[in-house]
């Protein structure tokens, strides 16, 4: 166990290096100033704001500074807002992100995998076919259009929740519910498929000639085995909580991190786009890092392999 | 399973409850050898006919192919034969409600969201289909290399998938669509430079299986190049994951674009696409709704055309999903 997490250990630092790597350069690709605004920026002031930001040195030089601060934990400061860092902004808006991305995620696993278990064990019968029918079509649907409609039904037809901004707990009700139903489309298909694969077992047909209740053959039997592709699903997922919210995060005014990327992009905060990208991938590598040593630590057969 | 058993059982049941008086005229003597056990009486059908005629089968395959190639049609002929363009503005009938000359009505421009819808449906659905092709093709090559050299190739290779992929995929396209501007070819480009990374897996994974059959090696011993076999040999047998796979990236590709435009970085107006008239349409919602409610309309309905068709597909091409 301790040679699998020490190998996987080190391959996530060669990851985060070389993201680090791939996203300087990439940024570095950008063309034109950062400072030649829409307004006519005096050259000794541009050269002044270059020198200040290190844009006067030479590439390399600049790649080995970013990468010495990025080890001391510095991700850079923001070009338009001054003294503000990457680091501060993602601590002031990771909370509210990390809270309506995993509202998300839970409220959709939980109303997906219930919806999914009754329509399986209901399979070819009324409940079923709506479900299958909802799902398909919920998938369809973006979730910037639930969005719009959810603040239009219960923001002004209703008028019970309020739409925009962040002023409380009771502001992510309706991102929240927007950024789930996807999941709920996507969980309710999934485990219905899983629950009816598992019911076609041998082991369930003992359980039942067993004489096991009907309960218990659900619960114990069934259920317990549907769940594993939900398990593998998590990775990828924990990547989607933190990015697939922007959209949710600016039809809502939620100050997230995703709001604070798209801020920087129409800013052309380049810093902070850097920044925040750089952060953004930091966070999913170790994400999935803590997943797949879980893993290892679930299914031994992963270890070996 | 256990229903099948029940209906046959029932059904022997309810033959034997039936009185049936058999008399000698009913039966018919065969000669010996007069019948050909061996003849194949059923047509023989090559693996695409076969597949084709299950998913012709499929209701629910045709409506959506159906109703695909409706939108394709409009998207086609409805900005020819309109009277407005995309781009034309006219403030005298800015934000009108959808009427019988605008049938979707005009945005603040006075712009006809009729021709720009289906103006927007053919800029959507080629980059969905452009993004697919290169993303299979570049997949393809990168994972049929990569599976069929192996070992320390193998192994570097897909590093590189891992270290590009560890980096949500949406974070890649920002960057590549702010450093090359917002445009058609830009969008392209950024949903393929990292889009690619799915399909390279998924063909590897199926170039590990079936390198190791005979045919490849009979192919191998006659000196064929690795290119060679990888396209005429590897390919045609992966084609129904690959082909599925492509059918669920189109609309993946048209959601990016979507996104894309939400975030700002989207086709530059007075361009259309289905992601800017949905993303400008968002914004004055509560007071035209039916800005929004058209694009986005679109958007569903082919997605749920290219979920239903991906999922026919999927059970059409796979044999073991034969029923």
């Amino acid at each position: 166990m301790l040679k699998y997490t020490l190998k996987r250990f080190i391959s996530l630092i060669l990851t985060l290096f070389l993201i680090a790597t791939l996203t300087f350069f990439l940024m570095n690709a950008v063309p034109g100033d950062p400072f030649a605004l829409d307004r006519d920026t005096p050259q000794v002031i541009r050269d002044a704001l270059n020198q200040k930001y290190g844009l006067d040195k030479p590439v390399f030089e600049r790649y080995l500074i970013y990468m010495g601060n990025l080890l001391k934990g510095d991700f850079g400061m923001s070009m338009k807002f001054k003294g503000q860092s990457v680091v501060d902004k993602v601590a002031t808006t990771m909370p509210i992100s990390a809270m309506v991305g995993l509202g998300g995620v839970l409220v959709g696993v939980l109303i997906g995998v219930i919806f999914g278990i009754v329509a399986a064990l209901n399979n070819g019968k009324t409940f079923d076919f709506i479900v299958i029918i909802a799902a398909i079509v919920g998938v369809s649907i973006p979730n910037f259009v639930f969005a719009t409609l959810f603040q239009r039904f219960f923001g002004v037809t209703l008028n019970v929740l309020p739409v925009f901004g962040y002023k409380g707990l009771l502001y992510l009700v309706l991102p929240i519910f927007a950024a789930a139903m996807q999941n709920i489309a996507f969980y309710a298909r999934m485990l219905r498929s899983s629950m009816l694969d598992v019911m076609n077992q041998d082991y369930i047909m003992t359980a039942k000639s067993k004489g096991l209740t009907r309960k218990s053959v659900i619960f114990r039997h069934t259920l317990r085995n549907s769940l594993l592709p939900l398990v593998t699903s998590f990775g990828p997922m924990i990547a989607g909580v933190l990015t697939g919210n922007f959209v949710i995060e600016k039809i809502f005014g939620i100050p997230g991190i995703g709001n604070a990327m798209i801020m920087a992009i129409q800013g052309s905060d380049y810093m902070m786009i850097m920044g925040l990208t750089i952060m953004f991938s930091f966070i999913t590598v170790v994400m999935y890092f803590i997943v797949d040593v879980l893993y290892g630590v679930v299914d031994p057969r992963i270890r070996i392999s | 399973m256990k229903k099948d058993k029940n209906k046959i059982s029932q059904s022997a049941q309810s033959v034997s409850s039936e009185k049936i008086n058999v008399t000698k005229e009913m039966f018919v003597s065969i000669k010996e050898g007069s019948l050909d056990a061996e003849a194949i009486k059923r047509p023989s059908l090559s693996y695409w006919k076969d597949a084709a005629r299950r998913f012709t089968k499929n209701p629910i395959a045709i409506i959506a192919t159906v109703l695909l190639a409706i939108i394709i049609i409009f998207a086609i002929f409805a900005p020819i034969l309109s009277p407005f363009t995309y781009d034309e503005n006219n403030w005298a009938i800015s934000n009108q409600s959808p009427s019988v000359e605008h049938p979707f009505g005009t945005d603040n421009l006075g712009r006809d969201l009729w021709v720009r819808c289906w103006e927007g449906a053919r800029v959507s659905l080629t980059i969905g289909v452009l993004v697919a092709f290169v993303n299979a093709t570049i997949g393809i090559l990168y994972g049929g290399i990569s599976g069929f050299v192996g070992k320390a190739l193998d192994n570097v290779m897909m590093r590189i998938c891992e270290v590009v992929g560890a980096v949500p995929q949406m974070l890649w396209v920002t960057i590549l669509v702010i450093i090359l501007r917002p445009g058609f070819m830009p969008i392209v480009i950024a949903l393929s430079a990292t889009g690619w990374i799915g399909m390279a897996r998924l063909f590897r994974g199926q170039v590990f299986q079936i390198k190791e059959l005979e045919f490849v090696m009979a192919s191998k011993s006659l000196g064929t190049g690795s290119i060679w076999i990888i396209f005429k040999h590897l390919v045609p047998n992966a084609m129904s994951p690959i082909i599925t796979s492509m059918a669920f990236a189109i609309p993946g590709a048209i959601f990016a674009e979507a996104f894309l435009s939400y975030i700002g970085l989207g086709l530059p107006l007075p361009l259309a696409s289905w992601g800017n008239l949905a993303s400008n349409g968002a914004n004055v919602f509560l007071t035209y709704p039916y800005q929004l409610i058209y694009p986005s309309l679109l958007i569903c309905v082919t997605m749920l055309c290219f979920t239903l068709i991906g999922d026919a597909l999927r059970d059409a091409l796979d044999p073991r999903m034969r029923t």
